[in-house]
């Protein structure tokens, strides 16, 4: 069997697939968070919560609308959106001429209210999803037994990022996006609708973290707390990035993934909490984070 | 936080408030006194070392301006230190709490010392980020016991004389430590470092003109802030006798949040206040299977979106209160 | 025949500081006014109070015949009024020509992107940097050039020479007389009284929140000694 630092390298490629997987979810989890945060100035502490509704929402299309997984990818993401921006509509954007501190504070309490609300109806435990049939199955690399799903994940997450940066980085939507961003008051007095602009931003990211949740459901159990425990691991993903950059955001995500992958081979111990020494020793050593341009 | 603060400080210029506040003072130290001989002194024990953890906690957010996501390692943390110090190294009481408060002030100057590198909405993701490195640290580390906690402390003998184990005289030294928090908290507050705090809390650029090492000050409301939750998450180990994970996770921290929230951030007492609805609503849907996370969720929503002063502030501000001659700050 | 922009007794705030205490000023269609006045006495407030940046106003404000005081900020622009703010407002994440086709066009007859290059062949030499890379003077012809696409009857701009070179203000005073042989009707908020009185039809003279004078051009060598008073040149 092939070496490399005494570890065989089935094993070190195998934990790079997940670290590269876990990798994709972080990345279109913080670039959502990025794009929210850069418009509306608010930390989105639901985007976990919005990430569990994508995959409960696949999931009972599947059990209660017979719909699959196909459909699901388009239609989960589009209602958390929708949802997303019914919220901003009604109450999130009345915090906006507060401290930022204020949207934070409100949106850890609809992630509260939203997964206590799914505990209560669905309990604790997780539920399987099933991956396509036409995603079934795996490939022999040589080197690695790589499941078709998984290599799906990657591949997806990869172009949906690419996807949203080039809306933001070419379109004329984008434009407004970037202009809003720096100044909102000029752009709304040139006859943009900057106050549906927000709305719309905010629904992108949830939805964004929907999309991100079906693509999800299949490899990790569809439960109410799916969400909770790696939005803190997003934000420590964003404050390494630094939320100045769109492209910052998705690199780092990877690159964390795959940073978390291989300290399960060499240290398994620090797995957990790889991510978040990185997060110090970058604010000790570049506070404004690796792409950040503010302090 | 800039917006609506409210002060408890009684100004010279309203003697009434004043007197109306050592009044309500007096009779709420009498209600607590008496009170063990009405309620379950265990709910009542629960209540206060909230109180104090809440009130430490708005130390940091409401008089210097500062969002910790991250207090319930601190809280949690000293109820580790605390518990093992007295279950494994045979401590008394009273130094168990000390180096609780220790260990807790060590790990505020570690997890302060990174986290004011960055301001704003950038430090609570830090201290939440940081908690929950803490949080696994507590998971994977055997002093702690992992998923099982620390059972079975020895409440132990006062000064070597008190028997602890007596809920009337546990709950008088709960109470004692509560009023010795509370006392260091409004000492704090009022002294003449409390106001460099607020002036840092309302305008930062301002202190930095001035001169002030702003961040040296950040750090040390910081330290002070841990330290004081230290005492309030040791005595709660005591008062339990078991110290688990459930008081280092991110909702704990959280509670504590809604807890000052609720009562009035920025007010000496709301935190207070605040502790009580929690406590007592948990206690009260503890029996019930309705999730406590969904109302700590709305009202969490609905504190943000209809009174940010909180109760206390909201009293202080309103007609009635301005009339009795508390003023709201702005 | 009624004038374009009219407005009557606007009052101002900033938070508490009351800033305009009832400002009367209309202008033509086609017609070029300049309001001159010192730092702080409120021309850059009236220019945002017509616009509905600053929200915190009353009085009147009509344009072209329509009410425009409770018309949100992003629906005047449809109504035709266009504004160059002082800051000149480019934005730096954005190229010149994405800075340039950014305000959405409200109305026919604006120029083309093709015109508005022949008038400025710096911004197409350099449509691809980003915006704040060009000079103080681009900025101000880029910051002109986008509200000249869009079509509106009316630009609202403040200080355009404020901190340029000589060459420069000269080729601003240009392409205002260029803009006046279309028709377009402009308030111009200035300090250079002496650049303003090359290319404004009239002039208001404001101070402390109020217009104390108002004068065609042909009447200001006889106003220059009160010029001199209140703007203590």
């Amino acid at each position: 069997m092939t070496m490399i630092f005494g570890i065989p390298v089935q094993a070190l490629m195998g934990q790079l697939l997940v670290g590269l997987i876990n990798g994709s979810f972080y990345a279109l989890l913080s670039l959502g968070l990025a794009v929210i945060f850069g418009l509306l100035r608010v930390i989105n502490f639901a985007h976990g919560a919005q990430y569990m509704l994508g995959a409960f929402v696949a999931l009972l299309l599947a059990t209660h609308g017979g719909i699959g997984y196909w459909p699901a990818l388009i239609l989960a993401p589009l209602i958390v959106g929708l949802f997303g921006a019914v919220i901003e509509r009604t109450m999130l954007s009345r915090l906006y001429s507060l401290d930022p501190l204020y949207g934070l504070l409100f949106t850890f309490g609809l992630a509260l209210t939203i997964e206590g609300t799914f505990r209560y109806f669905f309990g604790a435990s997780g539920s399987p999803y099933a991956a396509p049939p036409s995603l079934g199955g795996g490939v022999n690399l040589g080197f690695m037994f790589l499941p078709v799903y998984r290599g799906w994940v990657v591949v997806a997450s990869l172009v949906v990022c690419l996807g949203i940066w080039l809306l933001i980085e070419k379109t004329k939507l984008g434009a407004y996006l970037r202009a809003a961003t720096e100044n909102p008051t000029l752009v709304q007095s040139f006859g943009v609708n900057v106050p549906l602009l927000l709305t719309l931003t905010y629904g992108l990211g949830a939805g964004l973290a929907g999309f991100a949740g079906v693509l999800a459901a299949p490899v990790y159990q569809v439960s109410p707390l799916m969400g909770s425990n790696l939005i803190i691991i997003v934000f420590a993903v964003v404050v390494i990035g630094g939320m100045g950059s769109i492209l910052g955001a998705i690199v780092t995500g990877y690159l964390l993934g795959i940073a978390e992958g291989l300290t399960k081979v060499f240290y398994p111990e620090a797995s957990n909490i790889v991510v978040f020494v990185i997060m110090a020793i970058v604010l000790i050593l570049r506070p404004a984070g690796l792409f950040g341009k503010d302090v | 936080m800039a917006h609506g603060h409210t002060n408890t400080e009684a100004r010279a210029a309203h003697p009434q408030a004043s007197a109306l506040k050592t009044g309500l003072l007096l009779t709420l130290l009498a209600l607590l006194l008496a009170a063990p001989f009405f309620l379950y002194p265990i709910f009542l024990m629960k209540l206060l070392c909230f109180a104090l953890f809440a009130a430490a906690f708005n130390l940091l957010l409401g008089y210097t301006g500062l969002l910790s996501f991250g207090h319930a390692a601190f809280f949690g943390g000293a109820a580790y230190f605390t518990g093992h110090a007295v279950k494994v190294w045979g401590f008394p009481p009273e130094l168990g709490i000390l180096l609780g408060m220790a260990g807790a002030a060590v790990l505020g100057l570690v997890m302060g010392l990174i986290a004011i590198r960055r301001q704003g909405i950038y430090f609570a993701m830090i201290t939440l980020a940081l908690s929950q490195m803490f949080f696994f640290f507590c998971v994977q580390s055997s002093f702690t016991h992992g998923e099982d906690g620390l059972q079975s402390i020895p409440r132990g003998h006062l000064f070597g004389f008190i028997n602890l184990s007596d809920t009337t005289n546990m709950y008088f030294f709960v109470l004692a430590v509560f009023l010795i928090g509370m006392a260091l908290i409004w000492r704090i507050v009022n002294s003449p470092f409390g106001m460099i705090l607020k002036s840092i809390r309302e305008n930062e650029n301002r202190a930095i003109s001035l001169g002030y090492s702003v961040a040296r000050y950040k750090l040390a409301a910081f330290v002070m802030s841990a330290t004081l939750t230290g005492m309030a998450g040791g005595l709660k180990a005591l008062v339990f006798q078991f110290a688990t994970l459930t008081d280092v996770t991110w909702q704990m921290s959280g509670e504590v949040i809604l807890m000052t929230l609720l009562g009035g951030i920025g007010t000496l007492i709301g935190p207070v206040f605040g502790a009580g609805i929690v406590v007592t609503l948990q206690n009260y849907l503890a029996t019930s299977d309705f999730p406590v996370t969904i109302i700590t969720g709305v009202v969490f929503m609905a504190c943000v979106l209809l009174f940010r002063r909180g109760l206390v502030g909201e009293f202080y501000a309103s007609r009635i209160g301005r009339s009795l001659g508390f003023n709201p700050e702005k | 025949m009624a004038p374009l922009l009219n407005v009557a007794g606007l009052q101002a705030w900033y938070g508490e500081s009351h800033v305009l205490h009832g400002v009367d000023l209309h202008v033509n269609e086609g017609e070029m006014i300049c309001i001159l006045g010192r730092n702080g006495m409120g021309k850059t407030t009236t220019l945002r109070s017509i616009m509905g940046i600053l929200r915190k106003r009353t009085g009147q404000i009509s344009f072209a015949g329509q009410d425009m005081m409770n018309v949100p900020l992003h629906k005047t622009a449809k109504a035709g009024l266009g504004f160059v703010p002082e800051e000149r407002g480019i934005f730096a994440t954005l190229t010149v020509e994405e800075n340039l086709m950014l305000p959405p066009v409200v109305a026919p007859g604006g120029m083309t992107v093709r015109e508005i290059y022949t008038l400025f062949p710096n911004l197409e030499e350099r449509r691809s940097s980003p915006g704040t890379k060009l000079s103080g003077g681009e900025q101000q012809m880029l910051a002109m050039a986008r509200i000249l696409r869009t079509g509106a009857k009316c630009l609202l701009l403040d200080e355009p020479t404020e901190g340029l070179a000589p060459v420069i203000i000269q080729r601003i005073g240009e392409v205002l007389v260029e803009l006046k042989k279309r028709g377009m009707t402009v308030v111009l908020v200035e300090q250079n009284f002496r650049f303003a009185s090359k290319v404004a039809d009239r002039f208001y003279l404001m101070d402390h929140g109020e217009m104390v004078a108002e004068f065609p051009v042909g009447e200001l060598p006889q106003r220059m000694d009160m010029l001199n008073t209140v703007l203590g040149v």
